[in-house]
């Protein structure tokens, strides 16, 4: 296989690429779950204002492809006077997208826990404060995990879209190897795999955190 | 309003994208469905690494392997046919996946019924199962069709004339480089939320054609 035969040299570059990708997913997480746990409470909130505003920015930054909020970022924003780094502004865009779904996902998680703890939890005199820390969160969060792995899966992926914003992740580094060696295919399909060697044990990590939760609903 | 209507001009390009991209989906996806059930040894395992690699690879890696990797051995592929046969390919992936997800949601006793009947499998699978699984399909197939709207958005990263594209040439031609990004993004809402009402009413109604 001739193809083969250029891989070793492409690794470091790569490998350099991929550990930008993987840092801009778990930053992007780390700030988006969040966002996303408080967007969910706030869907759920009493107030009708509160709650029709927060919908209303869950289905614009649902409807809105990650690629589009990633170019406001860095492209757009700079216009008004608030220039991102291409590091900078891939966390916040993916972030913002992150928050946004997972609140869909994280309220799915909070609607399952049943209306009777709160119920009780209120009749035990716990604050609704209390209550969510205590109670709901912790049940809600649990049903979410396999759905909120699988989204993590996808913002891993989602990541390669900073390549337009020229961050050096691994389809830039991929990119660019194959721009100076012309060996288009080689390097991609290595990078290609690379992903795939990530996300596909993950998405088995999924199937079985959903078995295993199962057990005990 | 001015580069409202230009961003327009892509519009045709995203859905026609999309279309396509999901009709090579809908087709391709039963033979990887059927094969990912079919006990002959192989087949099975075939069917399956095909989805996993499909759908663990980013749209825009699997873009760029063939626009720019397979493009310079085959100069047929310009960057809309390399978008369409990508993103085509990522759809088959996700639709065995759904389809799957309907042929398990089919309750065994019509299989059951069928043979009852002196049908063969073959013909219970495409007059009994067959018809029901694509109306159970539907919601599952839709809400994939909504992202694969927004993922077709990739497509500008190899030149296909879409509305991100429109949208980025206005963004360094005009003064205002935030605008263009917005207008687009207004697009894409604009035509995401009605399908995704579509959708729910349209589920609604199918459902009630599904034997319990």
């Amino acid at each position: 296989m001739n193809i083969l035969n250029d891989w070793p040299s492409f690794l470091p570059g790569l490998l350099a690429g991929l550990g930008v990708s993987v840092q801009v997913a778990l930053l992007s997480l780390l700030i988006g779950v969040p966002g996303g746990l408080l967007l969910a409470i706030g869907a759920g909130s009493k107030k009708k204002l509160v709650r029709t505003l927060i919908i209303g920015i869950v289905e614009i930054g649902r409807g809105t492809p990650a690629l589009v909020v990633l170019q406001i970022f860095y492209f757009g924003l700079p216009a008004s006077g608030l220039t991102l780094s291409s590091i900078g502004a891939s966390v916040v865009a993916l972030a913002a997208t992150t928050a946004a779904y997972t609140s869909e996902i994280l309220r799915g998680g909070l609607q399952s826990v049943p209306q009777g703890e709160v119920e009780a939890a209120g009749a035990l005199g716990m604050s609704r404060g209390d209550t969510l820390r205590f109670i709901v969160i912790p049940q809600g969060f649990r049903v979410a995990i396999p759905s909120l792995i699988g989204f993590a899966i996808l913002i891993f992926q989602a990541t390669s879209l900073a390549y337009t914003v020229a961050l050096p992740e691994l389809l830039s580094q991929a990119y660019s190897i194959g721009s100076t060696t012309f060996n288009y295919l080689s390097v991609l399909v290595l990078a290609g795999l690379m992903y795939a060697a990530i996300t596909i044990p993950a998405s088995w990590l999924t199937c079985r955190a959903e078995k295993r939760l199962a057990r005990h609903l | 309003m001015d580069i409202f209507l230009i961003i327009l001009q892509g519009v045709p390009m995203t859905i026609g994208l999309t279309v396509a991209a999901l009709g090579i989906g809908a087709l391709g996806g039963i033979p990887l469905a059927l094969g990912r059930r079919s006990k002959i040894p192989g087949v099975s395992f075939i069917a399956v690494s095909l989805i996993e690699i499909l759908r663990g690879i980013p749209p825009i890696v699997w873009l760029f392997i063939i626009y720019f990797g397979l493009g310079t051995a085959l100069p047929m592929l310009d960057p809309l046919t390399s978008a369409i046969t990508g993103l085509g390919l990522i759809s088959c992936a996700y639709m065995a996946e759904i389809y799957r997800g309907g042929l398990s949601a089919i309750t065994h006793g019509q299989w059951e019924a069928g043979e009852a009947l002196g049908m063969g499998r073959p013909s219970v699978l495409t007059v009994i199962i067959g018809p029901q699984v694509f109306r159970v399909s539907i919601p599952a197939a839709a809400s994939y069709a909504i992202g694969l709207l927004k993922d077709s958005s990739v497509a500008y990263t190899i030149g296909v004339s879409e509305i991100v594209y429109f949208a980025n040439d206005q963004s360094r031609q005009s003064s205002d480089a935030l605008g263009p990004f917005f207008l687009a993004a207004l697009v894409y809402v604009i035509m995401t939320i009605p399908c995704a009402w579509a959708t729910r009413a349209l589920d609604a109604r199918l459902r009630q054609k599904v034997a319990r």
